[in-house]
């Protein structure tokens, strides 16, 4: 188990810790989130990124932040999980790539980039990987509605006799 | 040889001129679904490939957050449709993790038996597309007939035959009876003929075994590395499943082995599939026998579950407490929590990420999903191998599109 | 008998000689993106072995093909593809639309889903379910047999006749208004502008 003392010593006296069912929460600053995240990869044994991904908190009752990324991990060896948690903000959501301690976060980062619009700098090619190239809008973003912007239905039709 | 990260974009090999670009897909009866991909090749060999994602993107995430969590499992169903049973189990487990409900011991038995028999739908659905890529038929055929049975069984407990739509929250829709069991262990003991059938047909087979062996090789720290779960790390050697490590439903009071193997490569992929289809049917022999009586759902006043039927019809107690589930704004008492929560499903670790929001909806439902992770990796072990090794890699990674995109 | 032909030689008509011919040997190409392919595949298995009907020739290349079966949804990123799908298989062919979401989009009213493919390219046959089970999937299959045994022309005239989309156009009030809305914003400036005054006007 990595103690929350510990990580406070080394990354800084604002590391929070929560615990709920047996998920063990650790919130961070976005700006000590790549010493955190190298650190729990080198000397705590956290091999494994479980999954990379992000909450938009609009309109959420006591929210604070716009959008949370959060980082699983997995010690291989244990078993241990943890989950890192950083919050960004319009107008210029930016964090720090991992690709760099996990060669998995390059897709996993361009799917937050692609759904939310949160950038990732020093991410070897942040494109979007699941909506067009020309597509404009996020769509998880919660000011995006469910059925879209009509974007669905801007298409050339084609008819019996053309075909 | 440990993997190196490369570049998926622009490349410098263009600049020699013998090299040629190769469209495949996302409409190409090998993948089987919507995948593309672009191939830079020198000759036959491949020098780089790109593959470009979403053309099966749905909008799973966001349906979501305007579902209630009884709703969403139709969705969820949807994800990895060769073991639709599996999802729906995943969804659910996240789900009464987060509103911190403790299944009944013959509900735990029930799903652990149609976990299990969806490990085997999807693993003979992947082995014998595997095969029929490779140039071999009858062993789609055979594994087919015993998926029909499969299919058939759960049609019997939920009245569909693929997307069963079957577990709810704090139990399921139905329970089942006799003759669902008999059918299980008629099952059980058909299959183990047929699947020593295929294994002559494949396993020492010289076509089979020079097209598999070698290729698309993974090893433990680039596994790791690269999140890889499931048959595809336990067949690199990492010895990770979450039944045992993590245990849930009824794992941990049957007995089962891990099946690992340090090969690394497509044969030993297909190897580690195949045992654990063995151990899948040890796992159903032992639970078939064991189903504890009782009721299959939690109890009714814990204000969870829709009350029985008969209930709601004769009783004014039970058409409120209907009524008042079914009410968007009334039913469950959701925290405002976040939760992670994960199941060994046939493909690797399918995990939903929930963050609860007073309301019967989840404010946020992530799916961890298996495929997408591993089609990741697809550009890092298929560097270097022959063109016609991409059906094999491919095959063994047991990509599903619908869980790729969501 | 009665004209007195000579033995083995019967008469008909050059329409209904080739639809028998069509209609028995349909080569289906399988759009395949979801959950529905993997009941097309159960029906081309053994079980349900679409072979008994003539149609079990799936050809992957849509040069080879005259039935196109749409199994899956189809979204925003592959809509053009099945549209070029369809315009390279030769003529006469025919389209079968198979599950909801080939169908209407189903229980995927989302952002990125198509709501029909009938919007987009011609279909002649809807088979409803999600997934259709694999009998249903035959009946479209023979049914369809029946409609090209019917209609067809050896120069495909019934074709040509329909030259407007037979599909349903976006009905919901809500959406069209959303539908300008997205066109306003990809005009920009100056256009958009014009297009406000002229709606103003």
């Amino acid at each position: 188990m990595v103690s929350l003392e510990e990580l406070q010593s080394r990354f800084g006296e604002e590391i929070r810790e929560k615990t709920f069912r047996d998920n063990r929460f650790i919130d961070v600053s976005s700006g000590v989130l790549l010493d955190v995240l190298s650190g729990l990869k080198a000397d705590f044994g956290f091999s494994m990124l479980i999954d990379i991904t992000a909450i938009d908190w609009l309109d959420y009752e006591g929210a604070t932040d716009r959008f949370s990324v959060v980082y699983l991990l997995l010690n291989v060896e244990t078993g241990e999980r943890l989950t890192i948690r950083t919050a960004v903000n319009l107008p210029d959501p930016q964090l720090p790539s991992v690709c760099a301690l996990w060669m998995s976060a390059d897709w996993l980062e361009r799917e937050v980039y692609d759904m939310f619009g949160i950038s990732f700098s020093d991410h070897p090619d942040l494109r979007r990987i699941l909506m067009p190239e020309e597509f404009a809008a996020f769509p998880l973003r919660k000011d995006y509605p469910l059925k879209g912007r009509g974007e669905r239905h801007n298409f050339p039709v084609i008819t019996r006799s053309e075909g | 040889m440990p993997l190196t990260p490369v570049a998926t974009h622009g490349s410098e090999s263009k600049e020699r001129e013998y090299v040629w670009t190769l469209n495949f897909g996302p409409q190409h009866p090998a993948t089987h679904t919507t995948l593309r991909l672009v191939l830079t090749l020198d000759g036959e060999k491949v020098l780089q490939a790109v593959p470009y994602i979403g053309y099966l993107h749905s909008g799973f995430e966001k349906l979501g957050e305007h579902l209630d969590f009884n709703q969403y499992v139709t969705i969820a169903d949807r994800m990895n449709y060769l073991s639709p049973l599996a999802n729906e189990i995943a969804w659910h487990h996240s789900v009464e993790k987060l509103l911190g409900i403790e299944l009944t011991p013959r509900c735990k038995y029930l799903r652990t038996i149609l976990a299990e028999l969806m490990r085997l739908h999807d693993h003979l659905l992947n082995l014998g597309t595997t095969a029929l890529d490779l140039g071999g038929f009858t062993a789609f055929l055979y594994f087919f007939q015993q998926r029909e049975h499969i299919y058939d069984i759960v049609e019997l407990a939920s009245g569909q035959r693929f997307h069963t739509s079957y577990t709810r929250v704090g139990g399921v829709l139905f329970d089942v009876n006799t003759d669902w069991v008999n059918r299980v262990r008629k099952f059980i003991q058909n299959f183990p003929p047929v699947y020593e059938e295929v294994n002559r047909l494949l396993t020492k087979n010289r076509i089979f075994v020079d097209r598999t062996q070698g290729i698309g090789y993974l090893s433990r720290e680039d596994a790791i590395n690269l999140s890889a779960t499931g048959p595809v790390a336990r067949a690199s050697g990492v010895e990770r499943d979450l039944r045992r490590d993590d245990p849930y439903l009824a794992y941990n009071e049957l007995d089962f082995d891990v099946i690992c193997s340090t090969g690394g490569d497509c044969y030993a992929r297909y190897l580690v599939r195949m045992q654990e289809m063995l151990e899948s049917l040890r796992i159903l022999e032992q639970a078939i026998e064991n189903i504890p009586s009782g009721p299959v759902n939690i109890d009714v006043d814990s204000d969870m579950v829709l009350p029985p039927k008969p209930s709601v019809y004769r009783s004014i107690e039970g058409l409120i407490q209907h009524f008042e589930m079914i009410m968007p704004n009334r039913s469950h008492d959701v925290p405002r929590e976040e939760v992670y929560a994960a199941t060994e499903s046939p493909n690797g670790e399918l995990g939903f990420y929930i963050v609860g929001n007073n309301e019967s909806r989840a404010w946020r439902a992530r799916t961890r999903p298996p495929s997408f992770i591993h089609f990741a990796m697809f550009p890092h072990m298929i560097r270097d191998h022959q063109l016609s090794d991409v059906v094999a890699v491919l095959g063994s990674l047991n990509i599903i599109a619908a869980e790729l995109d969501r | 008998m009665a004209v007195g032909l000579p033995e083995n030689i019967f008469i008909t008509r050059l329409d209904a000689a080739a639809n028998w011919a069509r209609s028995n040997s349909l080569w289906p190409m399988p759009f395949a993106t979801a959950c529905c392919g993997i009941e097309l595949m159960a029906t081309a298995a053994s079980r349900h072995d679409l072979a008994r009907f003539g149609a079990e020739v799936m050809r992957f290349s849509p040069r080879q093909c005259d039935l196109l079966i749409v199994a899956g949804r189809v979204v925003m990123k592959m809509l053009p593809v099945l549209q070029r799908i369809w315009l390279q298989m030769p003529e006469p062919k025919w389209c079968i639309s198979m599950g909801a979401c080939a169908c209407s989009g189903g229980v995927f009213d989302t952002y990125a889903v198509v709501q029909g493919v009938d919007r987009f390219i011609p279909v002649d046959m809807y088979v409803p379910g999600c997934p259709p089970r694999p009998e249903q999937l035959l009946a479209a299959v023979i049914d369809m047999q029946e409609k090209v045994r019917r209609t067809g022309t050896v120069m495909g005239r019934e074709f040509a006749a329909r030259d407007t989309s037979s599909g349903p156009t976006p009905f919901d009030l809500q959406e069209e208004h959303r539908i300008e809305d997205a066109s306003l914003i990809q005009l920009g400036g100056f256009s958009a502008a014009a297009t406000t005054m002229k709606r103003d006007a």
